[in-house]
């Protein structure tokens, strides 16, 4: 399966998410700059972490005036896998693929640690690898991860199992967000976005492989799912 | 139409934790400004553009807050039209 990485100026963890999707799947991946318009034959799509456009004015802000973006709601609204890692989920809340906003971290501290995840969702696009329940070990490294919704939104985005990650014991909340939300969806399953790294998370000898769950998940065909053509890719 | 200037101030809404103003706040204290009890830091943003008028120009900030400047999930704004600048050539 092949994957197109978006690239941003200031994006930073594209190249690990290129690397981690071909180790943990075996397919390809391509970085696709920001200033494309098509995102060729991708099957999947991640917004990789870093500070795309300097974190300009808010985190994510400008990304939606990228050119690549009209392609990338074009293939959440198609169902495509579209994945959004730290920065990456920033710039879905901001774009409005994804409900919310992430706000600086509750007390002084950037958080860059390893810390626990239980998965709420195995239901998503890229949790479908996972089973509900399980706990996942991922690195963290945000200062402004702290996610929040009004609380007329919060209930909406529970019942609906909008909530597809939450820290979890013994770590626990090391932002402060709402719930201990660590990771969403939109209500199709196919965009999540999440604070935590699966892609430094996918060799052993660097600490842990829990990442290559996630990424393996989309591999796992839900009955139903739509399947893009390669080949109708515009 | 005429050259308005638009600063726009963005906040953190009422309530929603700030702790970027609780270090500056905590900073302050520690600086001796013992009576400071409370600190905010947002944003300022100024904006010049061409509108039929005053009106218009308050509107049309506005619109650029709620679309972009601020985000309302978070954030708060209020718009005002700044006289222009003694010497700039427009006042």
């Amino acid at each position: 399966m092949r994957a197109a990485v978006i690239v941003f100026p200031g994006s930073n963890c594209d190249t690990d998410a290129a690397a981690a999707w071909e180790r943990a799947t075996g397919g390809r991946a391509d970085l696709v700059w920001h200033e494309a318009r098509s995102l060729g034959a991708a099957e999947a799509v991640i917004l990789p972490g870093g500070f795309a456009h300097g974190d300009y004015l808010r985190c994510g802000a400008l990304c939606r005036f990228s050119p690549i973006m009209a392609a990338v709601a074009a293939a959440a609204a198609e169902g495509l896998p579209v994945l959004g890692i730290c920065n990456g989920f920033q710039i879905l809340c901001e774009a409005g693929l994804l409900p919310g906003a992430l706000a600086r971290n509750a007390g002084l501290s950037f958080r860059c640690e390893t810390v626990s995840l239980r998965v709420e969702n195995a239901a998503t696009a890229w949790t479908a690898g996972c089973r509900p329940g399980q706990v996942l070990r991922l690195p963290i490294a945000h200062g402004e991860g702290r996610y929040w919704l009004p609380p007329a939104e919060l209930a909406e985005l529970q019942e609906r199992g909008g909530v597809v990650l939450r820290y979890a014991a013994p770590e626990g909340n090391p932002n402060g967000s709402l719930d201990d939300i660590a990771g969403i969806c939109s209500p199709g399953g196919n965009v999540v976005g999440l604070m935590p790294h699966p892609e430094r998370a996918v060799e052993a000898l660097l600490g842990g492989e829990d990442g290559a769950a996630i990424l393996r998940s989309v591999l796992a065909r839900r009955p139903g799912a739509p399947r893009r053509e390669a080949a109708s890719r515009a | 139409m005429a050259s308005y200037l638009g600063a726009v101030e963005i906040h953190l809404r009422p309530g929603a934790l700030d702790p970027q103003g609780q270090a500056v706040g905590a900073g302050l204290r520690a600086l001796g400004h013992g009576g400071v009890s409370e600190v905010r830091v947002g944003k300022h943003v100024r904006v010049r553009l061409e509108a039929a008028d005053a009106a218009a120009a308050r509107a049309e900030l506005e619109r650029m807050c709620g679309e972009l400047l601020a985000n309302p999930v978070l954030e708060t704004f209020t718009v005002t039209l700044l006289p222009d600048p003694p010497g700039s050539g427009r006042d």
